[in-house]
C-alpha cells in the first residue's frame, strides 16, 4: 500500500538519521517537543492547542537517555519488519508484551511504551494507525439521524443511526477514516460523559425531538471519539455541545474535544473540534437548577488549581465558573437532575441551555 | 544530757568502703546486667594498665561461668604479677592505688575500681574473691581468698598460700556476683571487649562466654602504645587551697627554686617573671607566704604566659593504629582518622582522636553508631549525657554528606564514629565514669576533628559518585551502545556503524582513530586525535611501523627499533581540541598495530593500546 510505503520511508529516515550520528561522531539523539502543560500553546491558525517549541533532547548521554533511544530502534524495527512489511498489527497492549523479549529494552509498564509511540507519531508526524498499532479503548457509540457507510475488512456495511442500530447506537471504529457520512437530518451533535445520560436521552427520544446526533464519550475520550466528532463538525457543519458532570476531571473531557490534549497535541490539528462548546454541568447550574451535590474532595480542589494555570482554561468564562466552585466547594454528576423527575433534563435543562448557547 | 550532746555522740566517721556499700550506682553497679559488665571493666583495666607498665604485649582472658544463681567472672592476664604482700590491699582496699598523685594518661586512677568489684561480689554473693599471681618463672604463684572489712576499709585474709600455676607470670582474680550476661548488643561485655580491643590493637582478648563459646579479639599490632610519663602539676590547672598545701609542705628554702621545681613548664626566667608580678622576694621561704600572698602568686599564675605542660604524658593510640582497630572490628569501605594536637584545659593536658569508618556491613537506615572512648577504656553508659555526643549533635553534617533529619542531632547513615579523649585528668560528671563533661576546650578538640574527618568522608564519597557516574556511563558503552548500533545496521541492513567516537564522547576520552588513502601505490596515513574530556591533557603517541615513513606531519621523533621504527609525538590537548598526524608509506608490506598512547590512564583512552 502506498501509505504503508510512505510510513516506511519515514521510519527507516529515522533509523538513518541515528545511523548518520554515530558514523560522523555525533552523540546520538532525537528531539522531541516538551510534552507538558507548560509547553502548548494556541495555533491561531487551526483555533486549537498545540505544542510549542520546547524541546527536550534524548540523548545516550545518560542511561536513560540512551535506553530510551535502545527502545525506539527496537520499536521502529519491530514496525518496519512486523508490522508494514507483513500488513500486520498490534494493539498498544500487544505491544508492551512483544517488548519482554527485548531484554534491556523491554518497557517496564505499558504507559512507556504508549508514550514511546506517541514519540514516534511526533517525530515522523505520522499517526499510530499508520505503524498498524491499535488501541484497546472501546470507540464511542452514536445515536441519532445520521446515516454511514463502513469499510470493514468484510466488506462495505450502510447504516442508519437510529432504524439500522440497537439501543447502544453504532460503534464506531478504531479508523474513523473507513467511516463516510451519506445524509443526515441532524441540526447539532451533542456529546455525553456517562452512559446513564446517554441511555436516558435515547430512552426520551431526545435526538428524535431535537435532531440530535448524540455521541457517548465513555469518559476521557478515545482519539476515535475526538476523530469523529471533528468531522462531524467539519465535513457536515454540524455544532457541537458537550454534556458532562459538573467536576473538574469532566471540564477536561471538554477540553480535550474542543482543544485537545496535551498528552497529544501534536494530533490537535485531526482530533481536536475548537468550536465545541460546553454546555454543562456548569457551576453555575448546580446554584441554578438547586442539584443535589457531593463535597470537593483535596483532588478535586488541587485538580481545579491545576486548571487555572492551564493556558487551555484561560479564558473569562472558565476563571468565572472555576472560582465559582472552588468557592462553594461542591460538585454534581449530570444524573443529579433525576432527583427533579426523568424528563427534567430532557424537557427543561438541556432546551433551556441549548437556547442559552444559541443552537435551538 | 544536753540534746546536742546526745547527738554528738552518735557522730561516727564512715569508711568509705561502707559508703560504697550503700551507693553502689555511683561506681558503675546498679543494675545485674551492667554489675558484670563493670567488674570485667575493672579487672581488664587493670590488666592492661600492669602490662603496659611492665612493656609486655597484653593477653587477657575473661571468663564468664555460671555459679549457683549468679556468675563467676575470671580475668586472667600475662602482666608483671603482684607481690604476696601488696595482693590483699590491691583488691580489698578502697582507694588504694599508684596512680592517684601521679600527673599522666592511665586508665584507673583513684584505686577504687577492682576493689569495688571485690566489694559488690561479697555484697551479692558472700564468697570471697580468689587472686592468683605469679612475678616469675622462677618461683610458685601466690593465692589470697580476700573479703573488705566494710566498717575498717581493711582487706581481711580468709585463705592464703603457695600454688603451682601454669603461667610464666601473670594474675588472676575470680569474683562471684549476682548479675546478669546479656549478649547481642553494645551494652554487653561482649561488645564493651571488642570497643576495648579497637582502642588497643596492641593486646590479645579471649572471652569464654558462660555457653562456652569462645570469642577472641585478635591483636593489630605488636607495637606497644608509648609510654606516657608522669609530669609535675602545670600552673594553669593550681588552685588556691592546693597552691597553699605546696607552699606549706615543700622541701624548697626559696620561692624560685619552689616554682620551678614543683610545676611543669615553669623554668627560672618564668619563676622570675612570677614572683615580680605577684611583688615576691625569689628568696623568701616558701612556708612564709600568707593567704593573701599566695592569691598574688596565684594571680600571677593567670597573668604570666606559661607554656603549655609537656606532652609526653599523654599516649595516643595514633592514625594508623586507630585505623587498624576499626579494620579489624568493623567491615568498611572506608576510613578516615586524625589525631589531634595536644591541647589543655585548666592546667590538664588532653588530646582527641578521632576515627570514623564508612559504609561495608553498616546500616544505612539508622543513627550512627559512636564509640567513646577516655584514655583507651570504652565509654558504655550515658551516652546522651557526654561531650562527645554532644560535639556531635552541635555539627551540621548536612555539609558533609550525611543525613541529620531534625538539623541538628546525631546523624543518620552507615559511619561508626569513634573519639578517644586522652588526658591526664579527665573531666567525668561522675564517678561511675560513664560520661566526659562538657569542657568547653574539649568539645572545640573534638568539633575540630570531626570537622576533619567529616571532610575527608565528604572528599571520598564526592570521588565515589564521580566513578559511579563513570560505571553508569560504562553500562552504555558496554550494553547498549552496541546494541543501539546493531539494530539500527539490522533496520537499515547497512554494515554496523563505527561506534568509537561516539564512545570517546560519552566517555569524555581521548579517542584515536586511524584513516587511510591510497595513493600511486603510496598509502596516506592519518591518526586523529580528539579529547573529548574537560581538561588539558598531555601525552605521547607511539605509532610502531615496519619501515619507514616519509611525510611525517607534524614532525615526529623515529627511534629504529628491531625492524622497524617506532613513530612518537608528544601532544597536548585542551578541552574538545582536535588534531591530526599524518604520514606516507609504500603499501606494499606494510603492517599497522593499534597506536599505542603513553602518560594517560587506561580509563580515558579509546582507540589505543596504553602504557
Amino acid at each position: 500500500m502506498e501509505k504503508d510505503s510512505i510510513t516506511k520511508d519515514k521510519l527507516m529516515g529515522m533509523a538513518r538519521a541515528l545511523y548518520g550520528q554515530f558514523q560522523e561522531g555525533i552523540v546520538p539523539y532525537l528531539a522531541l517537543p516538551s510534552r507538558t502543560k507548560g509547553n502548548i500553546e494556541y495555533s491561531s491558525k487551526e483555533d486549537v492547542w498545540v505544542y510549542g517549541d520546547q524541546e527536550t533532547l534524548r540523548s545516550v548521554k545518560t542511561v536513560r537517555g540512551a535506553k530510551s533511544l535502545l527502545k525506539t530502534v527496537h520499536l521502529v524495527e519491530l514496525l518496519i519488519k512486523e508490522h508494514l512489511a507483513n500488513n500486520r498489527g498490534s494493539t498498544l497492549r500487544e505491544i508492551y508484551y512483544i517488548s519482554e523479549n527485548w531484554d534491556i529494552a523491554k518497557f517496564p509498564e505499558q504507559a512507556e511504551s504508549d508514550r514511546l509511540i506517541e514519540d514516534l507519531e511526533i517525530v515522523t508526524g505520522l499517526h499510530r494507525e499508520d505503524f498498524h498499532v491499535r488501541p484497546e479503548e472501546d470507540g464511542a457509540a452514536i445515536f441519532g439521524p445520521l446515516r454511514i457507510r463502513e469499510q470493514t475488512r468484510r466488506g462495505d456495511r450502510e447504516m442508519h443511526c437510529q432504524e439500522d442500530v440497537g439501543e447502544a447506537g453504532y460503534q464506531i471504529p478504531f479508523n474513523v477514516d473507513s467511516v463516510k457520512f451519506l445524509s443526515h437530518d441532524a441540526k447539532m451533535v451533542l456529546a455525553i460523559e456517562t452512559g446513564g445520560m446517554y441511555a436516558r436521552l435515547v430512552e426520551n427520544g431526545f435526538d428524535d425531538e431535537f435532531d440530535a446526533v448524540l455521541i457517548h464519550l465513555k469518559g476521557q475520550p478515545a482519539r476515535s471519539t475526538r476523530r469523529i466528532i471533528r468531522r462531524l463538525n467539519m465535513e457536515l457543519n454540524l455544532p457541537v455541545v458537550v454534556f458532562t458532570d459538573g467536576d473538574p476531571w469532566s471540564y477536561r473531557i471538554f477540553a480535550s474535544v474542543a482543544y485537545g490534549a496535551i498528552k497529544s497535541a501534536h494530533l490537535s490539528e485531526q482530533l481536536a473540534t475548537p468550536s465545541a462548546k460546553f454546555l454543562g454541568v456548569q457551576p453555575a447550574d448546580i446554584v441554578k437548577y438547586d442539584l443535589s451535590t457531593d463535597k470537593l474532595t483535596d483532588k478535586d480542589i488541587h485538580a481545579l488549581r491545576s486548571e487555572l494555570t492551564d493556558p487551555r482554561f484561560d479564558t473569562e468564562y472558565w476563571r468565572g465558573q472555576i472560582q465559582l466552585q472552588l468557592d462553594m466547594k461542591r460538585k454534581a454528576e449530570q444524573q443529579a437532575f433525576a432527583g427533579k423527575g426523568l424528563d427534567y433534563v430532557t424537557k427543561t435543562y438541556l432546551p433551556e441551555r441549548l437556547s442559552e448557547l444559541g443552537i435551538i | 544530757m544536753e540534746i546536742a550532746e546526745e547527738l554528738a555522740r552518735q557522730q561516727k566517721a564512715i569508711s568509705v568502703a561502707e559508703f560504697f556499700e550503700k551507693n553502689r550506682q555511683i561506681l558503675g553497679f546498679d543494675s545485674a546486667p551492667r554489675a558484670l559488665i563493670t567488674c570485667v571493666k575493672e579487672a581488664v583495666d587493670n590488666s592492661l594498665d600492669a602490662c603496659e607498665d611492665a612493656g609486655i604485649l597484653p593477653d587477657i582472658l575473661v571468663q564468664i561461668k555460671r555459679a549457683g544463681e549468679g556468675y563467676q567472672v575470671v580475668v586472667e592476664d600475662n602482666g608483671p604479677g603482684i607481690v604476696p604482700d601488696e595482693m590483699p590491699r590491691v583488691f580489698a582496699k578502697l582507694l588504694y592505688g599508684s596512680r592517684f598523685h601521679a600527673l599522666k594518661q592511665s586508665r584507673g586512677q583513684q584505686g577504687i575500681g577492682i576493689s569495688a568489684a571485690v566489694l559488690y561480689s561479697q555484697l551479692t554473693s558472700g564468697k570471697p574473691t580468689k587472686v592468683i599471681s605469679k612475678i616469675t618463672p622462677g618461683r610458685k604463684a601466690h593465692f589470697c581468698d580476700l573479703m573488705i572489712n566494710t566498717s575498717q576499709n581493711d582487706p581481711e585474709i580468709l585463705a592464703e598460700g603457695d600454688i603451682d600455676w601454669e603461667r610464666p607470670r601473670g594474675t588472676r582474680v575470680e569474683l562471684e556476683m549476682e548479675g546478669s550476661y546479656i549478649r547481642g548488643r553494645r551494652q554487653s561485655t561482649y561488645g564493651y571487649l571488642k570497643n576495648v580491643s579497637i582502642v588497643n590493637p596492641h593486646a590479645r582478648i579471649t572471652l569464654v562466654e558462660p555457653d562456652g563459646n569462645t570469642e577472641t579479639f585478635e591483636r593489630a599490632t605488636e607495637a606497644m602504645p608509648k609510654q606516657a610519663y608522669a609530669i609535675p602539676p602545670h600552673p594553669a590547672g593550681i588552685e588556691l587551697g592546693e597552691l597553699m598545701k605546696l607552699l606549706r609542705y615543700t622541701g624548697k628554702k626559696k620561692l624560685g627554686r619552689f616554682l620551678k621545681e614543683t610545676f611543669s613548664s615553669i623554668g627560672a626566667i618564668t619563676a622570675q617573671e612570677l614572683c615580680s608580678l605577684a611583688e615576691l622576694d625569689p628568696e623568701r621561704t616558701p612556708q612564709s607566704l600568707g593567704h593573701d600572698e599566695s592569691k598574688r602568686l596565684l594571680a600571677a599564675f593567670k597573668q604570666a604566659k606559661v607554656k603549655s605542660p609537656p606532652v609526653d604524658c599523654l599516649s595516643p593510640i595514633g592514625e594508623a593504629l586507630v585505623k587498624a582497630g576499626l579494620e579489624k572490628e568493623y567491615s568498611l569501605d572506608f576510613i578516615a582518622t586524625i589525631t589531634r594536637q595536644v591541647s589543655v584545659f585548666s592546667g590538664n593536658p588532653f588530646l582527641v582522636e578521632i576515627g570514623l569508618g564508612y559504609g561495608g556491613e553498616l546500616g544505612k537506615e539508622g543513627r550512627i553508631e559512636i564509640l567513646r572512648f577516655a584514655n583507651r577504656v570504652p565509654l558504655v553508659y550515658q551516652q546522651g549525657a557526654c561531650a562527645v555526643t554532644h560535639a556531635v549533635e552541635g555539627m551540621s553534617w548536612k555539609n558533609y554528606s550525611l543525613a541529620q533529619p531534625t538539623g541538628n542531632g546525631v546523624p543518620v547513615g552507615p559511619v561508626v564514629l569513634l573519639v578517644h579523649v586522652a588526658s591526664t585528668n579527665i573531666p567525668f560528671t561522675s564517678e561511675s565514669k560513664d560520661a566526659i563533661a562538657d569542657m568547653p576546650e574539649i568539645l572545640e578538640e573534638i568539633d575540630l576533628g570531626l570537622k576533619d574527618v567529616a571532610r575527608k568522608l565528604r572528599r571520598y564519597l564526592s570521588r565515589q559518585s564521580v566513578l559511579s557516574e563513570r560505571r553508569e556511563k560504562e553500562e552504555i558503552i558496554m550494553k547498549i551502545l552496541p546494541r543501539i548500533a546493531k539494530k539500527l545496521s539490522d533496520i537499515l541492513e547497512e554494515p554496523e556503524p563505527d561506534i568509537s567516537s561516539v564512545v570517546a564522547k560519552v566517555m569524555g576520552n581521548i579517542l584515536i582513530k586511524r584513516s587511510f588513502k591510497q595513493e600511486n601505490g603510496l598509502t596516506w596515513v592519518t591518526l586523529h586525535v580528539e579529547n573529548n574530556s574537560e581538561v588539558i591533557r598531555s601525552f605521547k603517541i607511539h605509532d610502531v611501523l615496519t619501515c619507514e615513513a616519509s611525510s611525517v606531519a607534524p614532525v615526529a621523533k623515529a627511534v629504529p627499533i628491531g625492524n622497524g621504527y617506532d613513530y612518537h609525538w608528544k601532544l597536548s590537548l585542551g578541552p574538545g581540541e582536535r588534531t591530526n598526524l599524518s604520514y606516507r608509506v609504500r603499501s606494499e608490506g606494510v603492517t599497522f598495530s593499534e597506536p599505542v598512547i603513553e602518560g594517560l590512564g587506561n580509563e580515558v583512552v579509546t582507540g589505543a593500546r596504553v602504557i
